[in-house]
């Protein structure tokens, strides 16, 4: 099911109106092959992130249409089995300075290493790990995706919310499953929470035919809970977990109520609008990493209306200073914190049918903006490339 | 015949207090407020998501824009029945009349299109190009002018209602929700909901005279975002509603200060006044409800429930 393009290259230029100088911008997508999964109904869309970006760019380029701005996206898509900085560095030469990437945490640091990308902006749209807004940060890398730790505040302020004290946690084998379990358990920390037993997904049985009979003894043995925290970030065991726990508990994380940079099911503060828009383009629904392509051009755009310039400094600037206010659909002007590039955002809380809650939430206090609960806040930034 | 007439007399006097009509985004309705008693009276069904709402001069029809069903609906407000749809382009979402009672000029939110329709026709006149997402919808008293914001675009669109064609964009701060033009024409106010401000312009000359931000003590500035617009009906002030913050904001039109703000339902969006201008009617889209301000007093005098999520209101005059 999962297929991969293994086109060498694909670039498509969009010839977007008719101005004197379009302002040019890259998106660059490092492939990846995704692990295998426990069910292969759900497979992740070829365009995901990219088709949240040619949306954006149409937006952009429609409010281009009355400033006199024109703008090309470029789209360049590395394949798994392809050298990605060579890539990368044929579009910097080409003269690419704003770059919206996907690609995985170790491709984005060394693209964010080069020399020649020194004074260009780059957009992380995919990579969620906390470190690259903290002790691995880059002074030329923005986040529109949430981090692991944004996400996981969310959903710990969400269940400090609901006083449910009591919580236990599976988690994955996977690299992916290990951070974000490790956000969860920082964030409960954080909001006061503790974890009252743990375990570990080792399984490599079909679960579609045994989850009823592993599922209740695997579970059996956890301390009793309100809420069974999952850390399955592929998408692998856990939507085996749900109704076949040794107690009927509710699930949260990355199955049950999940917290999401995005979701198909985000309709209020006008996401209606952009939801219709996206699906009558895709036939798909939004996802998150589409959401944080979305955002990353709606930010260039923004910037390069407001800041009337599409020199890279002076939208970085911009997009770090109090002025941004950028409209997101999420209820709450977006914009970047300047101490770590990271993009400011309510975090909902989805099920499958509904949103459920939208973070931060009443009580959780902040001096500044509610929205810097969510996330390492300048006091504990561990990120110090920023600090011109 | 003089007894139907007679009869037809007694029938209508106990119904000729004036009313308030609400459209329910999530609900598919209309409700009903009667002035006099501040209580629904009635409630229709309309076609989906309706939103933009308003009436006729002589209040013999309602228009309604039923997103959903990519219709502008006209009914008979003395029975309720939906007479016929207008056509409308895509998602319409909010729409102003003209002052001769003749064209609606139509916001298309998923077009990025101002449809402008004959509503004696029903035809299509005239479709223009505006940013993504349009919804505010201002026309000038004179209606030589109308105005159409385009929230992801963020700007205000200046169209010439002779040409039908855009003669200037102007920028505004994030996401424009309202257009309104001062009584005598001279200024246009809009409101930016994400960017947390109210612009006024010099109509003359599309200079900005004045940028109004918001701040009430408790209350997050990001809550604070600016939707509908009214003047009082003497222009001295403009009630701004104030969305998620739950609180209107009574701006005073010489000086562009904030005089008060007064608590109302939950994400207050529009509102409307009472024909004999003694009252305000908000609708507040996440309480499902509508608050009820004394224009004397300026305070809440009593809250309305209606369906769910009410978006905008009309007032009906009776004879």
């Amino acid at each position: 099911m999962r297929r991969i393009i293994h086109a060498a290259l694909i670039v498509l230029a969009c010839a977007c109106g008719a101005g004197a100088q379009p302002m040019r911008i890259d998106w660059l997508e490092r492939q990846v092959t995704p692990p295998p999964v426990l069910s292969n109904m759900q497979s992740v869309p070829e365009q995901l992130g990219l088709d949240g970006a040619r949306l954006s760019l149409g937006d952009i380029a429609t409010t281009g249409k009355f400033t006199g701005q024109d703008y090309a996206l470029r789209e360049t898509v590395v394949p798994p089995a392809a050298p990605f900085l060579p890539a990368a560095q044929k579009l910097l030469a080409e003269g690419a300075r704003v770059l919206v990437v996907k690609a995985p945490a170790q491709d984005l640091l060394a693209l964010a290493d080069l020399p020649e990308v020194r004074d260009a902006l780059i957009f992380n749209t995919s990579a969620p790990e906390t470190d690259l807004r903290g002790a691995n940060c880059r002074a030329n890398v923005l986040h529109s995706l949430p981090s692991y730790a944004m996400r996981a505040d969310a959903l710990a302020q969400f269940i400090q919310t609901k006083r449910w004290t009591r919580l236990a946690l599976i988690q994955g084998a996977h690299p992916e499953d290990q951070a974000f379990a490790e956000a969860m358990r920082a964030a409960l920390t954080k909001f006061g929470l503790t974890l009252a037993g743990e375990k570990t997904w080792l399984f490599d049985a079909n679960m579609r035919r045994a989850a009823a009979a592993e599922v209740p003894l695997f579970t059996q043995d956890l301390p009793d809970h309100d809420l069974l925290l999952v850390a399955d970030e592929p998408g692998d065991f856990a939507r085996y977990i749900a109704y076949n726990t040794w107690t009927p508990r509710l699930l949260a994380g990355s199955e049950g109520a999940k917290p999401l940079g995005w979701a198909g099911v985000v309709e209020q503060n006008g996401a209606a609008q952009l939801q219709n828009r996206f699906r009558e383009m895709t036939a798909r629904e939004m996802q998150a990493a589409d959401y944080a392509a979305w955002a990353a051009i709606a930010a260039i755009g923004d910037a390069v209306t407001r800041a009337q310039s599409t020199d890279p400094a002076s939208m970085r600037a911009y997009l770090l200073s109090d002025k941004a206010r950028i409209a997101g659909f999420l209820g709450r002007p977006l914009s970047f914190r300047d101490w770590d590039g990271q993009m400011r955002q309510p975090i909902p809380i989805v099920t499958e049918r509904a949103v459920v809650a939208l973070a931060p939430f009443e009580g959780f206090l902040h001096a500044s903006n509610e929205l810097d609960t969510l996330g390492p806040d300048r006091p504990e930034t561990k990120c110090t490339a920023f600090g011109e | 015949m003089i007894r139907a007439l007679l009869l037809s007399t007694l029938l209508a006097s106990p119904a000729l207090a004036d009313e308030i009509w609400v459209t329910n985004e999530m609900d598919d309705t209309v409700s009903v407020i009667d002035v006099a008693t501040l209580e629904v009276k009635a409630t229709y069904p309309t076609g989906e998501r309706p939103r933009g709402v308003t009436f006729n001069r002589d209040f013999t029809r309602l228009y309604i824009c039923a997103s959903d069903s990519d219709a502008v609906q006209v009914m008979d407000p003395a029975t309720g029945e939906i007479l016929h749809d207008l056509p409308s382009g895509e998602d319409p979402e909010q729409f102003v009349l003209s002052p001769d009672d003749r064209l609606l000029y139509i916001a298309n939110e998923d077009d990025a299109i101002t449809t402008v329709v004959d509503t004696q026709s029903r035809k299509v006149i005239a479709q223009i190009d505006v940013g993504v997402e349009p919804e505010g919808m201002g026309i000038s008293p004179d209606g030589r002018i109308q105005v159409t914001t385009s929230e992801t675009t963020n700007m205000a669109h200046w169209i010439d209602t002779e040409t039908h064609e855009i003669v200037a964009n102007t920028l505004v701060d994030s996401r424009p929700r309202h257009a309104e033009f001062s009584p005598d024409g001279t200024q246009l106010w809009v409101s930016a909901e994400i960017g947390g401000t109210v612009s006024v312009f010099d109509v003359a000359t599309r200079a900005e005279i004045a940028k109004i931000s918001f701040a009430i003590k408790g209350v997050q500035p990001e809550k604070l975002q600016p939707v509908g617009m009214r003047f009082s009906p003497d222009a001295s002030k403009i009630f701004v509603a104030l969305g998620p913050s739950n609180h209107m904001a009574v701006v005073d039109a010489k000086t562009f200060e904030v005089d008060r703000y007064i608590l109302v339902g939950r994400r207050v969006w529009h509102m409307t006044l009472s024909p004999d201008e003694s009252k305000l009617f908000t609708t507040n889209g996440v309480s499902g409800d509508v608050t009820v301000i004394d224009m004397a007093t300026l305070e809440p005098i009593k809250t309305i429930k209606v369906g769910r999520f009410p978006w905008g209101a009309a007032a009906r005059a009776m004879p």
